[in-house]
């Protein structure tokens, strides 16, 4: 059986031009889905692409709206690299071990499927309001997946590289620098890229509660005053980020899958 | 019990002897967070009150709808994107990157186009959980081994033989992965949704504790919550774990 978030990476060989044009098809389609929910369910509901668009472009010349950016992105690159660098190192420190992989493995999962939204109480009584609440919750969220990936890619390096290294005499050093990071580095970057997911939407959540600046406290004042335009126009602008983010690191997770 | 099932355990007591010592001995501020003890007291309160059933089954009806929407569109996209190889390979891209948007930001949407009731939580559980399980459908018509369908038509089954006896059983454990993640991520939809705004509900009734600095109930329908979907999380995992395994032995 395989970890978490593997079971959500079935992917279908790509070939060439022709597939990024169908892409190109799909998308459109989405968009013209969008347009055609717009003329059923009327303005007021849904607005309609260009409309968001034009609301994103509105938004966006707002001089308030680079502060509110900046602090989701500061609380969001803050809480991305406690997730990386924290998850990395408690992954590989439980994978080097077989018997605290064995015991963490289950509670891991379970902690990865809890909705962890519910401790937020707990997470704004000992941070308060704030950037550091919102740190806490999007490290919180993508933390688990990253250890999952990094304990397992260690767990799963196969022993003949272990022994070559030990027949060709290599330092403790050099072990770790010519056979054990190629070996575990395309599965730790699929961890990352699914922490990375993950921390934007604990980052967001957790702005949506915890917090008076950032885009997620403009989602949520935005839902409270009935404004669908602007929600549209920010999720908008939130899909494009994750999607452009998440094929850049899916590009290089293909890169390292495929020279193993 | 195995070992490793033995230190888990003396690790969670551990933590929550930890815990519960802390929280006596003053070095946690008691309005954050009390002591175990005192959270299963809350729990056992409001459970014999009986006050929270109706928030709880609330919920349990929306996962539940959610679940049940997303597990009958997930199949019948899994079973499309099979068949359809070229629409699959252009939806691909998309289908991958999915779980990399804040899905979640589509529920202040949701409350405009639906309103202030159940709705909204079905259609964010129904888009968390729907994608996980169209993708482990399709991993598991990917998987049927062809040697299976071959020896299904030298036996010449028709093809609702085929299908009952050779592909469903075949892609069984991966459609299983798919339910197993469906209920989990239906469950997060709708505990979220219910945390930013709804008017009833287990994640409802939290938030509301909360607010009101009612600390013991909070903390009690946290454990209560927490207990319960950790319960069928683990069930699940294990259940899975032995179809696995059986798969391989075969």
């Amino acid at each position: 059986m395989s970890a978490v978030g593997e079971e959500l990476a079935v992917s279908t060989p790509q070939t060439g031009v022709s597939g990024v044009l169908d892409t190109l098809y799909a998308i459109a389609a989405l968009l013209f889905a969008w347009q055609v929910l717009h003329w059923i369910a009327g303005g007021l509901v849904l607005p309609s692409p260009l409309g968001a668009a034009n609301r994103l472009a509105l938004i966006a010349a707002d001089p308030e709206f680079a502060g509110h950016a900046w602090e989701t992105g500061r609380a969001f690159a803050t809480a991305l690299l406690i997730s990386l660098i924290g998850g990395l190192g408690l992954g590989v420190l439980l994978g080097v071990h077989r018997l605290s992989s064995e015991v963490a493995e289950p509670m891991l999962v379970a902690l990865y499927s809890m909705p962890k939204i519910t401790l937020y109480p707990v997470i704004l009584l000992l941070f308060g309001l704030g950037i550091s609440a919102k740190i806490a919750f999007g490290a919180l969220h993508g933390i688990i997946p990253v250890i999952m990936f990094s304990m397992n890619a260690v767990r799963n390096i196969r022993p003949v590289y272990l022994r070559s290294a030990r027949a060709m005499r290599l330092a403790a050093l050099q072990t770790g620098l010519h056979v054990m990071v190629p070996a575990t580095l395309p599965e730790i970057v699929s961890g990352f890229r699914l922490g990375f997911a993950l921390t934007l939407l604990g980052t967001l959540i957790g702005e949506m509660f915890a917090s008076q600046r950032g885009i997620g406290y403009m989602l949520l004042k935005a839902m409270e005053s009935n404004e669908p335009t602007t929600i549209t126009a920010l999720a908008l602008l939130l899909i494009v980020f994750a999607t452009c983010a998440s094929w850049i690191l899916l590009a290089i997770d293909n890169r390292l899958h495929r020279r193993t | 019990m195995t070992r490793a099932g033995g230190i888990r355990a003396a690790v969670i007591g551990g933590a929550a002897a930890a815990l519960e010592i802390a929280c006596h001995a003053g070095w946690i501020d008691p309005v954050s967070v009390i002591p175990p003890s005192q959270m299963v007291a809350g729990a056992y309160t409001l459970l014999a009150s009986g006050e929270y059933y109706a928030d709880i089954l609330l919920t349990l009806e929306n996962v539940g709808l959610a679940l049940l929407v997303s597990l009958a569109f997930g199949f019948l996209g899994g079973l499309v994107l099979h068949r359809l190889p070229r629409l699959r390979q252009a939806i691909d891209p998309l289908l991958a990157s999915y779980y990399a948007v804040p899905t979640f930001l589509f529920y202040p949407l949701f409350i405009v186009l639906f309103g202030l009731n159940r709705w909204p939580l079905v259609a964010i559980g129904f888009l968390f959980a729907v994608v996980a399980m169209m993708l482990n459908t399709l991993n598991g018509f990917d998987r049927v081994p062809v040697v299976l369908t071959k020896t299904a038509r030298v036996m010449r089954l028709t093809r609702t033989q085929e299908i009952a006896r050779v592909t469903l059983p075949a892609c069984a454990p991966y459609i299983f992965t798919g339910v197993k993640l469906a209920i989990a991520y239906s469950f997060i939809g709708v505990i979220a949704g219910e945390f930013v705004l709804s008017g009833a509900g287990f994640g409802f009734k939290i938030a509301f504790a909360y607010n009101n600095f009612d600390n013991p109930t909070m903390y009690g329908l946290m454990l209560l919550l927490l207990l319960l979907v950790g319960s069928v999380n683990m069930l699940l995992y294990y259940w899975e774990r032995r179809l696995y395994a059986r798969q391989v032995r075969a």
